[in-house]
């Protein structure tokens, strides 16, 4: 499930939301408590720690054994590509690389739903394509619920099942969207007719939430 | 890209040959002048005379820098512990340090020399009373630096945190100390130079009235002796005291940051 809207419709604040790292200020959020991953828009790594102990951090602070810690992270980083760059420091690799290390790091404890904020804003147009693919592969290896956020009409439509539209001023969804193309989706249906028709519905949602006639 | 490329900058040979070669250039110079204007050695010593002298007294400035080194060291390590865990008790709270900074601030502009005398008369034992001087100047860098580094935390880290509900305790070794790791080594270069003058400076308040002989206590005998090589002697061995303070911390620095931080890593 994707949510998709411009800068400021408070996209990332329902996502913190749902994380519990923002208060409710009326309502409530409902999870069925399995534990939840978060990715940043950022890479959001500790400098000073090597790729490996980035990964393992989540399960160092909840008292995961060394040992076990170690081998889950390593698991986590093989399942992102990263085997064989445990001892590097976050410095030492490209900012897509980076961003892999966040997503094990996300992966690590195994959550039931993944919260990603924007998670390959930052990123270039052929790393984000690469690791849009593989964060399918994993969505559908690991049968976890992925909660995305982005303002990429392209990656809200390659990605999703479902689309919530969200409009600002004030912050709210204002359109719900199937996307009913079959898994695994290939790099094809990025210039098939049925992407540009969703990608199109979804450009008009977007400006009539805006105000601006289609 | 590895971390650890050469970049085109001064090699390591350069940068050791250049400042030594200033070195050499600078004492040929001096030499040179004494031995053309004819300066008598009571005024200008020349460097031959320096180190002759140097040699000749060897033994009572080696004790000299010993005791001096000695307060400069036991006044930076205090610093440290006081300076850190102050540091700490004003990241608690903002009215903590609101209400504690202007003393802080207080302690480092007042001249350590109009303290001195009063620290040295109330403190009976002189090397402690030097030591407490010395402490006072080297203190605020590390206050100052270190209370800046642990407020410095990545806000995405911290969230992260959060999130997986880090202890209070996690959240201060595995974050907010290493966050402040840089800030922290960066002030404690500066105080470890600012021991050293502290030393100094409370070794000649102290004056002839100190019992521990230090290198200024030596400085400022051999002026009362008029005895100018002596005195060029002491002052070059204080002048090797502080760079090799700087040297062992910037190392020091460089050991604990050099795998990650900007500071130290050379460009790609």
């Amino acid at each position: 499930m994707t949510l998709l809207g411009p800068s400021g419709c408070g996209k990332t604040t329902l996502l913190r939301l749902a994380a519990g790292l923002l208060p409710a200020s009326a309502g409530q959020v409902q999870t069925d408590g399995r534990g939840l991953g978060f990715v940043f828009q950022e890479p959001t790594l500790m400098p000073w720690a090597r790729v490996l102990d980035n990964v393992r951090l989540p399960l160092d602070l909840n008292g995961t054994p060394r040992a076990e810690g170690d081998a889950r992270a390593r698991a986590a980083l093989t399942r992102v590509g990263l085997a064989g760059f445990e001892r590097h420091r976050p410095r030492e690799l490209s900012g897509g690389m980076k961003m892999r290390v966040s997503i094990a790091r996300g992966l690590v404890t195994e959550p039931a739903l993944l919260l990603m904020d924007e998670p390959f804003g930052a990123l270039d147009e052929i790393v984000r394509w690469r690791l849009d693919d593989e964060l399918l592969t994993l969505w559908k290896e690991r049968q976890l619920t992925v909660l995305f956020v982005t303002h990429s009409i392209h990656e809200a439509v390659f990605l999703s099942q479902r689309v919530l539209v969200m409009a600002p001023g004030p912050g709210r969804v204002v359109a719900e969207r199937r996307i009913d193309e079959p898994y695994p989706r290939a790099a094809a249906f990025r210039v098939s007719t049925r992407f540009a028709e969703a990608a199109a519905a979804l450009h008009a949602d977007l400006m009539a939430a805006s105000g601006v006639p289609a | 890209m590895s971390g650890r490329a050469r970049s085109a900058g001064p090699s390591r040979v350069a940068r050791i040959a250049a400042p030594v070669g200033v070195a050499l250039a600078l004492l040929a110079l001096w030499h040179g002048a004494v031995l053309w204007f004819e300066w008598p050695p009571y005024l200008v010593p020349s460097p031959l005379r320096v180190a002759e002298v140097l040699g000749q007294n060897a033994a009572m400035l080696g004790l000299a820098l010993a005791n001096t080194m000695q307060v400069a060291l036991l006044a930076l390590a205090a610093a440290v512990l006081l300076g850190t865990a102050i540091a700490f008790v004003f990241v608690q709270s903002r009215s903590v340090e609101t209400a504690l900074f202007p003393y802080a601030v207080l302690l480092q502009v007042t001249p350590v020399v109009s303290i001195a005398p009063l620290v040295i008369i109330w403190v009976k034992d002189p090397t402690a009373s030097l030591v407490i001087c010395a402490t006072v100047v080297a203190l605020f860098p590390i206050v100052a630096n270190t209370t800046l580094g642990l407020r410095s935390v990545d806000p995405g880290l911290l969230a992260l945190f959060r999130l997986q509900r880090a202890s209070r305790w996690q959240l201060l070794w595995r974050l907010r100390v290493p966050s402040a790791l840089p800030y922290f080594l960066a002030g404690l270069r500066i105080s470890a130079g600012l021991a050293l003058i502290g030393a100094v400076v409370a070794e000649f308040v102290a004056g002839t009235g100190g019992t521990a002989s230090g290198l200024a206590y030596r400085i400022l005998m051999a002026g009362y002796q008029l005895d100018v090589p002596l005195m060029f002697a002491a002052l070059f061995l204080v002048a090797l005291a502080g760079v090799a303070l700087f040297a062992a911390t910037s190392l020091l620095s460089r050991w604990l940051l050099g795998g990650w931080h900007e500071s130290e890593t050379r460009l790609d």
